[in-house]
This record gives structure tokens, C-alpha cells and sequence, in this order.
């Protein structure tokens, strides 16, 4: 194994350059290493004034998504020799806008996931007598897949829609709300549904497919929108020959 | 359902034109267009077309199929052209140069299978 | 320091799309390639279209579309068009299992057996015309 390799940072800081550039770093290789503790020897030795994000180290929490030799990838899930001889190329997530770095406004992708109510909606609460919402492990199977996800946000760097149309609601938010939508409990399948039955929601997904190529957690948010679709037009050929039935729940 | 979009009915004509054109059409052009002018398929005479177009059942197959793969193609190339040439500005025209062909495309199969 | 920059006013970067932005990555070149596949459709049922106008207008026309069939030009276009829709199907099959999940007694079907469901169709449709064909 080589005992350095070449790493070149997309860089971008504002109050001193307008565009970003490349900055080129020499790292050692440690075959225990993952790209994400490349960067960190970075900013401990070489250069401090390195912006990214990262927290947990181990694939769970979602913040150190970056575009590793074009393609969107956890840093802490991807060995440093895996991308070797090098040089290799590190860019922050596309399709966000970059504050600085490698770090990205997730502002887009927040309200986006908020506006598809990922929480369970009921009509009304069982009254705390009747006891918990029971589930059999069936029901729970129905929407597991879905609730694997942990908004790291790769799919949307993933999708060309998203970067030629920052109004699309995108993969993950649509695929959280398929996790509620198969969940037995909930009751909020028709409001989501009046909010991704649109323009730039389901039907933008032309199903280019690399979200679910890209996804560290095969949450597979490509099937999640083209199920919702198949959803969408049943209902909707219901709502046309049954106009009187067409707030049925 | 205020402010659906009206997307669902199109692409069902997208999904089943697709599932069609995949099933029928490649063995269909293999057939018609390729074994038999290369001679490894005897061209059917036309007096057995006739009475095989003649069929109502095969009429309504034919109009279905080319009705749907027409749609199909209408709403496939509608959005190539959105994302693939970043042309989503222009959607009004694309849309009814799209939908519009696929729907004189589908009118002349109908005379035509109307009237053979 | 750029002069541009003002302080505790952030300015993002964004970034254009080029045109040809699918020709950055082999997968999203073979995504255009798929959706292009519609031409080679549409191609397809005008051609059909026009047989069945040939049939129509008698024994004479029917001979001189199957003469135009021969020409070495339009039996190279065909063969391409027939590539077209072979790509067509085959990335339509594969990619129905993530679009058609069907459950049976609480589990889902695995993949594997939509996509066999899907080529055992294509192969029993497509023998079902050869046999027809070569029977008329």
C-alpha cells in the first residue's frame, strides 16, 4: 500500500474568494482509515481552517455526506485504500447550496421533511385506557424498510431532478412518507398525499433511479416514489369514476 | 384533491403504454421488420392480413397499441426534454407538441382501424 | 480578502448544471439512453400504422411496403430501432420490482419472482407472435 495519497478539497470561502478552488493535501495512508479520518488528520496537522461536518463515526447519524470522486458517500463508512492510488477528489453534496467548504445549507431539505408530516397522524388518540397501538411483526414489516433512513441527504445529491429543480421534494422526504403512510397506526395517508400529488412531488421523479443506488441504509426511496405513484393514480381514476366517494378515508 | 395535478392520468397512459410496448413490440419489429425482409420468416399473404386485420379483436389490439405507446412516448419525451435539455420553461409548448402528436397519432390509427 | 464579501452576510455557493449534465456519469447516460428509448416506440407504432394502411390499399401497396422493408437502409434503421426497444423492455422489466410490490399472506414477493413473472411473460408473448406470424 502506498504510504501517502494526494487529497484535493473543493474549497470554498467566501470573504476571500467568490469561486470555490481546489486545494491539494498530502495525507498518510493507515489501512484502518476511512476518507472522514483523512480530513480530520487535515484539520489537526495540516490545515485548520478546513470546514466539514461529522459526528458519530460510525454510519448513523447522517452528517458527513460528501461527493468522493463524484460519487455521494459517507466518509466515515468509506475506507481511505478503498479510493486509492488517488488523487481523490472531495466536494461537498451536490445540489445544496455550499455555506462554505464542505459544508451545506440543509435549510431546503428541513422544511421539505417537515411539509410531509413524518410523524404519525391520527384522527383522533386512542384514549390511554385502551392501552398502546398494538402492531404484529406483518404490519411492522409493511414500512421497516422506509424508517431505515437517516437524512444524510445522499440520495438528493444522487438526483439529477433536485439539481435541475430545487422546488422537487426529493427522494428521502418522499420515502419518510411512505414510512408513515405503510405504518399501521397512521391516519395522515390522504393530507400527505394532497401535498405530494404534485407537480414538483411524486410526478417530477422521471426514475433516474441513483437515489437508490446511493443510500447507505437501502431505504430505496426510488420504489418508495414510484409505489406512491401507482397510489396516486389508482385514487385518482377512483375520485373520477366515483366522484361522490372522493373524500373516502 | 383541490390542486392535484392532472400527471396521474397521463402516466397511467405512460405506465401501461410501456408495459405494453415492452411486452408486444420488440418480438413484433423482430418479426415484421427484420425475419421477414431477411426471408427467415414467409411473409404473410395479404389476403390472410385482411382477414386478420378484418377481426374486431385484432383491430382493438392494434388501436391499443398504438394509442398507448403513442401516449407513452408523449410523456416520456415531454420530460427528456424538461430534464434531459433543461427546456422546463418551455413546458406549455413541449406539453402540447407532446400529448398533441400523441393524440393526432392516435386519431389517425383510429380512422384507420375504423375504416379498413 | 474579497472585496465582494460582507461580514455576518453569508454567501452561498451555488452550483449550474451543465446542459449536458448527463454525460458526467455512465449511469445517467444510460437514464437518457432509457428515455430516449420512447422514439424507437413511437417509431414502432407508425410503422405499424403504415403496414396496416399498406394491407388496406390493396395487394399492390402491400407488396410495395414489404419492397420498402428490403431496402438496406431502411433494414439498418429498423435493426437500430429494434435495439431501441430491446433496451426499452429490458430496463422496463428490471426496474418493475421496485415499482409493483405485491404481498402475499403479509410478506412481500422478493424481487427475484416479479422479475422472473416479467421475462416468463415477455418470452411467452414474444413466442406467441413468432408462432402467429409464422402460422398466417
Amino acid at each position: 500500500m502506498a504510504d501517502s495519497v494526494a487529497i484535493e478539497v473543493r474549497r470554498y470561502r467566501p470573504e476571500e474568494k467568490s469561486e470555490p478552488y481546489w486545494q491539494r493535501y498530502e495525507v498518510p495512508v493507515r489501512e484502518e482509515w476511512m476518507i472522514l479520518d483523512a480530513l480530520n488528520y487535515i484539520k489537526d496537522n495540516l490545515d485548520g481552517s478546513l470546514s466539514y461536518r461529522w459526528a458519530c463515526r460510525m454510519g448513523v447519524c447522517g452528517s458527513c455526506g460528501m461527493m468522493v470522486g463524484g460519487e455521494p458517500i459517507l466518509t466515515c463508512a468509506s475506507y481511505l485504500a478503498d479510493h486509492l492510488p488517488g488523487p481523490i477528489r472531495i466536494e461537498p453534496l451536490r445540489g445544496f447550496p455550499v455555506v462554505r467548504d464542505l459544508v451545506n445549507n440543509l435549510d431546503d431539505f428541513m422544511d421539505k421533511l417537515t411539509a410531509v408530516k413524518p410523524w404519525i397522524v391520527r384522527e383522533q388518540e386512542q384514549p390511554l385506557s385502551e392501552g398502546e397501538y398494538l402492531q404484529t411483526p406483518e404490519e411492522l414489516d409493511a414500512y421497516k424498510q422506509y424508517s431505515m433512513c437517516i437524512n444524510c441527504m445522499l440520495c438528493y445529491a444522487a438526483c439529477p431532478i433536485y439539481e435541475l429543480e430545487p422546488a422537487f421534494i426529493g427522494p428521502a422526504a418522499i420515502a419518510l412518507a411512505q414510512r408513515y403512510n405503510f405504518d399501521s397506526r397512521d391516519q395522515g395517508a390522504e393530507e400527505r398525499m394532497d401535498h405530494l400529488s404534485r407537480d414538483e412531488g411524486i410526478w417530477a421523479c422521471t426514475f433516474v433511479g441513483e437515489c437508490s443506488v446511493v443510500c447507505p441504509k437501502d431505504v430505496d426511496p426510488a420504489g418508495a416514489i414510484q409505489r406512491y405513484k401507482v397510489k396516486a393514480m389508482t385514487q385518482w381514476y377512483k375520485s373520477m369514476l366515483l366522484p361522490w366517494g372522493e373524500r373516502k378515508r | 384533491m383541490k390542486g392535484r395535478s392532472i400527471e396521474p392520468f397521463f402516466w397511467s397512459l405512460f405506465s401501461s403504454g410501456g408495459m405494453l410496448a415492452a411486452l408486444v413490440l420488440p418480438a413484433l419489429a423482430l418479426a415484421l421488420w427484420v425475419a421477414i425482409p431477411l426471408g427467415w420468416l414467409q411473409a404473410p399473404g395479404h389476403q390472410h392480413l385482411v382477414a386478420l386485420i378484418g377481426h374486431p379483436v385484432t383491430r382493438l389490439c392494434l388501436f391499443g397499441l398504438i394509442a398507448l405507446a403513442s401516449f407513452h412516448w408523449g410523456h416520456r419525451f415531454r420530460f427528456t426534454l424538461y430534464d434531459g435539455l433543461q427546456l422546463k420553461h418551455l413546458f406549455g409548448l413541449i406539453a402540447t407538441l407532446c400529448y398533441g402528436g400523441a393524440t393526432i397519432l392516435t386519431a389517425v390509427a383510429a380512422y384507420v382501424l375504423w375504416t379498413f | 480578502m474579497n472585496p465582494e464579501y460582507r461580514l455576518y452576510h453569508p454567501k452561498w455557493h451555488r452550483r449550474k448544471v451543465p446542459i449536458f449534465w448527463w454525460l458526467r456519469k455512465w449511469s445517467y447516460m444510460k437514464f437518457i439512453l432509457r428515455e430516449l428509448t420512447s422514439l424507437a416506440v413511437v417509431y414502432a407504432a407508425v410503422l405499424l400504422l403504415l403496414q396496416v394502411v399498406a394491407v388496406s390499399r390493396g395487394e399492390e401497396a402491400y407488396a410495395n411496403f414489404l419492397a420498402f422493408l428490403e431496402r438496406p437502409r431502411v433494414l439498418a434503421a429498423n435493426i437500430l430501432i429494434i435495439l431501441g426497444l430491446l433496451f426499452h423492455a429490458v430496463t422496463w422489466f428490471n426496474l418493475a420490482p421496485q415499482a409493483l410490490v405485491l404481498r402475499l399472506l403479509g410478506r412481500r414477493i422478493p424481487d427475484r419472482v416479479v422479475l422472473l413473472a416479467h421475462y416468463l411473460g415477455w418470452l411467452a408473448v414474444s413466442a406467441l407472435i413468432f408462432g402467429g406470424l409464422a402460422r398466417l
